[in-house]
């Protein structure tokens, strides 16, 4: 019966030999002759072929070392040994005897583990990561696990560490031997020996073939491939190291020996320097990470607040980096030329201040309105001269002022989309709702809370998502009063109207209001009067949310619906502010040129009649000096513009910060202290410590931005004032949060809003270009101020390059390729391209619904017939324990460890079922005529059979039956 | 884990770095928070547990409803008290830290979530997680039926091969689909 068993197994064998690639065959040959020696499981694994028949000899040479160096590992060496077969397979039956007995000893002595049974481990786990399913492995790591018994577990440990070496060393003694081989084939026994105290210092490339040469090259890029996935692989440290440091020694001592001559140099040096970029490398994204700022901050936030706050601060890092760019821009291409080659200041009347102003010029109150000398400098855009080129590098000035604001979008745009498309690749594609649950269940958790009060928090906000999320299951969601809540929601969204509406309104008559002072001049009116635009914005922009909060209790939303509500409501309403501040402004600027006319008319008559007074007080017609100051000039609304924008932004920056420190600050300490004499517990009950406001944050962090893509054409220093402000608030931000600030009750998810945050980022992005784009195509820029003075248009100046500094032909291929007629279907395809993909994703999704079902489907089937593989496995495990049992009788083990080792068959039968299941037996071939008959397992099973009762001690029986039946367990499923 | 207790050796760093996750900063802060919860005599042992008692009071586990279970995981004590060397707390840092990979987090997560070390999620080990994850009082706790719904609902989202468990490539790719799971299985010292 054991006999038939054996060639079952035998069967089977081949298979595994198949998948394995040719180098590997022959390290499991390797292998599989110590084992078969050391371990009784007959894992013959050969190729049959030609190529092995030819090198069976040399082969079975090496198995010959092979087995001995078992046999040095423990302690049995048999000093001479006979090439004949009969005479190797005694001293083998010898050496195993041997080794039974120590064995035997070292379990009773219950030190270290079975040398044996590591074995078997460590082929199974070698060849499992040969496959590269770590995870399979760790199922069974995790069976063996279960085997209970702390030895084991030690065990296993060493198993680790062993394996890898026990590979390395094998693969370095193949290559010794095969280099050995090919230079001197006839050596003796002994030289085997001294090989083996050499090994560690000898590599002979020379003596290495070509195709071993490949083959060794092979095991080294597969070392070298190990070390790059070893840190994504879920094993312990320990044996991480220890891989890491046998694969970094074979890299090392085998990359020398590839190659040969000067190519052998010209590879150790592509090696060194490899080894250098490496080291380069990771030294730079150390760097890399060192340079990313406030990153302690934010952990700490992280850790306090959950990801929803710090994802707040992430927004105003990635803004921050954003404007950094957007600053670099202006401030290189377009500020520093201006400043440094352009004439100076004073030089002509845009660049001078007018005589009117200059005794206020230098007020604070004057340039904090960035009037006066800040008004005419390179932070604005009537400063800019028209001349072509400035200095003597030929810089061309409008033409860079023109690209640098139409980069400043486009480089913008380009940004959000990309930032858009990461994340939405990120958070998967479609079905959103095909895991609702399981998402609740698994991801829920923030591992980043590290406070407490979060913590608390945390739990509730899930255990009413659960609720929530059962109740919607259920669908008991009944409506009371459906009427009233209809009633009551329209009400509500009336109200809101209302408020837009109003709010708007008193924009726009704010406005005109002081379009009516700066007529009359501005010294005239108090502060109020004079900021009031500003202020007005900035108030609404506190108080409306608040009313609109109040309103949305009416409606009686969902939680989730109702903050999508809010953040809508507030952004129309912070849209419609900026529009009507933009449609006043538009009104203001075609003031400003029907004022412009008039004073170009003006200037001519002033022209000529400074020219004839001069002409009749002096004969000589010399060119006539006037101070700049006292040229009459026009109004230059682009500078107006540009200083409507940084006003606003200043009052913004201001109110958000003082909102910051009374809301927040001021609110906090009163909180706290007056919390000691106060009647009730003001931190449990009314006033409480404010939470951190996400959306509303980010939501204004938006609309700043929004403000300075649209200013940002007009005044060239906006982006470096949001940089200030920025960083300011990064660090203010920061501290009102971690001081006065408390967890929110609801803890939102951070990602899910981040593409939410995004869209709104870009929405904001189109319209902000739109007037942008519709002043700089449709106005004509004003005549005496301004890189674009004296041109029609502004964009002219991009025609002038053309016409100028290119070659005759690019502009003719430029006018062709902005023809109408080939711009049209150039969007015509775009439009189609959009239409194509969208479909294919369309059709993407459906097919991945159909996968799913298809996958759902074969593992039903799979199951079933995994069943069927179990039940066979069962019946073949009842055989071969019987042939135990029969076995048993005749040697005295102890029950203990058989019911052990069915422990680790059962524990082990399922992970592999996985990998080894489909494999169907493999055909029969003559096998065992062709293997040597030193490892054929039948002869083992013979001797067995006819001498083993008698001849062998107890300890063989037991060691080596249970694995018998194992092995091929493992191998059917 | 060098030689000495207050510095790690320039090797072992560079292979910690290879190892794990984490970045040269990121390993010597974490060795210096390790060094600092072991006694002042192990503090020149090479193999100095932290028991897990120690290591739970450390800030950023402290309110973690996983933290027993995660000590567990990445312990490679012979005892199964939890406890962690500094090889083993480098470990637990890579895999949350944030570079990790997708995989060996949500490998990482499966185990942590498995309760009884069985290799699969049923129904026992989804009940303890849900009571994990509403917190210890009890107003919060879910009611009997509602929690069978949940985790029948669970099961019928998640178990692909109907087999009443969750198994780890079911887990996987559950995980791989939520767009929040990389960004909060995190713990940053």
């Amino acid at each position: 019966m054991v006999e038939k068993f054996f060639q079952d197994h035998e069967r089977k064998m081949p298979r595994d030999s198949l998948i394995t690639s040719e180098n590997d065959s022959e390290q499991d040959a390797d292998l599989s002759l110590q084992e078969e020696h050391e371990s009784k499981t007959h894992r013959t694994k050969r190729r049959d072929g030609d190529r092995q028949k030819k090198k069976r000899r040399n082969e079975r040479r090496k198995g010959g070392t092979r087995a001995r160096e078992g046999e040095e590992d423990l302690q049995a060496v048999s000093e001479k040994r006979e090439r004949s077969k009969r005479k190797r397979a005694k001293s083998k039956q010898e050496t195993s005897r041997r080794e039974n007995n120590e064995e035997e000893e070292a379990q009773l002595t219950g030190g270290k583990g079975t040398k044996a049974r590591k074995d078997i481990r460590n082929e199974k786990t070698r060849r499992m990561e040969k496959k590269e399913v770590g995870e399979v492995e760790e199922n069974v790591d995790k069976g063996k696990k279960k085997q209970g018994s702390t030895k084991k577990g030690e065990k296993k440990e060493d198993g680790g560490k062993q394996l890898v070496k026990g590979k390395a060393r094998e693969v370095k003694k193949k290559k010794h031997k095969k280099a050995e081989t090919s230079s001197e084939p006839e050596t003796s026994e002994e030289d085997d020996d001294e090989e083996e105290d050499n090994d560690k210092d000898v590599v002979r490339p020379e003596c290495l073939s070509p195709e071993e040469l490949e083959k060794l090259k092979e095991a080294v890029d597969e070392r070298k491939k190990l070390i790059q996935s070893l840190r994504g692989k879920p094993w312990s440290m320990k044996k991480k190291l220890a891989t890491l440091r046998e694969s970094q020694e074979f890299v090392e001592k085998y990359e020398g020996a590839l190659g040969k001559g000067k190519g052998r140099k010209l590879y150790a040096y592509k090696v060194l320097m490899t080894k250098k970029w490496m080291k380069f490398q990771r030294d730079f994204e150390n760097f890399k990470t060192a340079c990313i700022p406030w990153e302690m901050k934010i952990k700490e936030i992280e850790s306090h607040f959950g990801s929803s706050v710090a994802s707040y601060f992430i927004f105003l890092r990635w803004m921050y980096g954003i404007n950094m760019i957007l600053f670099g821009l202006t401030f290189g291409l377009v500020m520093v030329p201006e400043a440094l080659m352009g004439r100076p200041y004073g030089s002509m009347p845009r660049k001078t201040v007018p005589r009117a102003e200059e005794a206020s010029a230098m007020d604070f109150a004057v340039l904090w309105d960035f009037g006066g000398y800040a008004q005419y400098s390179v932070l604005f855009y009537g400063y800019y001269n028209s001349q072509r080129t400035v200095g003597w590098l030929k810089f061309r000035m409008p033409l860079s002022y023109f690209l640098v604001g139409v980069g400043t979008v486009a480089y913008s745009y380009m940004v959000v989309i990309r930032t858009m498309a990461r994340n939405a690749n990120e958070s998967g594609v479609g079905d959103d709702n095909s895991f609702n649950f399981s998402w609740k269940m698994f991801t829920s958790w923030d591992y980043l809370i590290g406070n407490a009060e979060t913590a608390d928090n945390k739990f509730a906000s899930i255990t009413t998502s659960f609720k929530e999320a059962i109740l919607e299951e259920q669908e008991s969601h009944k409506d009371d009063n459906i009427h009233l809540t209809r009633f009551l929601r329209v009400l509500a969204n009336f109200l809101v109207l209302c408020c837009l509406a109003g709010s708007g309104y008193l924009i726009y008559f704010v406005v005109r209001r002081s379009q009516k002072f700066a007529l009359d001049g501005l010294e005239n009116h108090t502060w109020w009067e004079r900021n009031e635009v500003n202020m007005v914005m900035s108030l609404l922009g506190m108080f409306c949310p608040m009313l609109f909060d109040v309103i949305s209790t009416l409606e009686n939303y969902h939680p989730r619906v109702a903050l999508q509500w809010q953040l809508g409501r507030i952004f129309a309403l912070f849209l419609g502010n900026l529009y009507t501040f933009i449609i006043a402004l538009m009104d203001e600027i075609n003031l400003k040129r029907k004022e412009e006319k008039i004073v170009k008319f003006n200037i001519t008559m002033w022209e000529a009649s400074l020219y004839n007074g001069t002409v009749s007080e002096n004969s000589t017609a010399s060119p006539v000096t006037i101070n700049p100051a006292d040229v009459p000039r026009g109004p230059c609304w682009e500078t107006m513009v540009g200083q409507e924008f940084v006003r606003l932004i200043i009052s913004d920056t201001m109110t958000t910060y003082i909102t910051l420190l009374i809301g927040d600050f001021l609110r906090a300490v009163l909180v706290r202290f007056l919390n000691y004499c106060w009647c009730w517990d003001l931190e449990a009950g009314f006033p409480s410590y404010s939470e951190f406001d996400v959306s509303g944050n980010v939501l204004g962090l938006i609309f700043n931005q929004g403000m300075i893509w649209m200013g940002s054409f007009y005044a060239p220093c906006l982006p470096a004032l949001n940089v200030i402000r920025l960083h300011v608030s990064m660090y203010l931000q920061c501290w009102a949060v971690m001081c006065c600030n408390v967890p929110q009750e609801r803890v939102f998810k951070a990602s899910g809003s981040n593409n939410f945050y995004m869209a709104m980022l870009l929405v904001i992005l189109f319209l902000s270009t739109l007037p942008a784009i519709y002043t700089i195509v449709s106005i004509p820029p004003s005549f005496d101020c301004g890189p674009f003075s004296g041109k029609n248009r502004m964009f002219d100046v991009i025609h002038e390059t053309l016409e100028s500094d290119f070659p005759p032909w690019f502009s003719k291929v430029f006018s062709y390729a902005s023809n109408p007629g080939l711009v049209l279907p150039f969007i015509l395809l775009m439009v189609l391209a959009i239409y194509y993909l969208q479909s294919t994703s369309k059709s993407y999704r459906e097919a991945n619904v159909e996968l799913k079902k298809k996958l759902q489907m074969q593992n039903e089937e799979n199951k079933r017939k995994n069943k069927r593989a179990a039940l066979k496995a069962q019946m073949d495990l009842e055989e071969a324990r019987m042939t135990a049992q029969e076995q048993q009788r005749n040697n005295n083990a102890s029950v203990q460890d058989q019911e052990d080792d069915t422990d680790i068959h059962s524990s082990v039968q399922r992970p592999c079922q996985e990998k080894y299941g489909c494999n169907p037996p493999p055909p029969v071939g003559g096998r065992g005529r062709q293997m040597p008959s030193s490892r054929d397992p039948g002869s083992r099973t013979y001797n067995r059979g006819n001498h083993g009762p008698s001849g062998y001690l107890p300890g063989f029986a037991r060691q080596s039956e249970p694995r018998m039946y194992r092995v091929p367990s493992l191998q059917r499923h | 884990m060098g030689t000495t207790a207050s510095q790690l050796s320039k090797e072992s760093l560079s292979e910690y770095q290879e190892l794990t996750f984490l970045t040269k900063q990121e390993i010597l802060l974490a060795h210096k928070r390790f060094t600092e919860l072991l006694e002042k005599h192990e503090k020149d042992q090479i193999d100095a547990r932290v028991p897990m008692n120690k290591i739970i009071t450390l800030p950023e586990l402290k309110s973690n409803p996983f933290k027993e279970r995660i000590c567990h995981v990445f312990s490679t004590s012979e005892q199964k008290d939890g406890s962690l060397t500094f090889e083993d707390f480098l470990d637990l840092l890579s895999a949350f830290s944030d570079s990790a990979t997708l995989e060996i987090k949500s490998h990482y997560a499966f185990r942590i979530f498995d309760f009884d070390d069985d290799g699969t999620l049923d129904c026992a080990d989804l009940e303890k997680l849900v009571n994990c994850l509403t917190g210890e009082t009890n107003d919060a706790k879910l009611s009997s039926t509602e929690m069978k719904q949940l985790i029948s609902n669970i099961l019928e989202e998640s178990d692909i091969d109907k087999d009443g468990t969750v198994n780890l490539s079911e887990f996987q790719h559950v995980i791989s689909r939520s767009p929040d799971f990389v960004s909060s299985f995190k713990i940053v010292l």
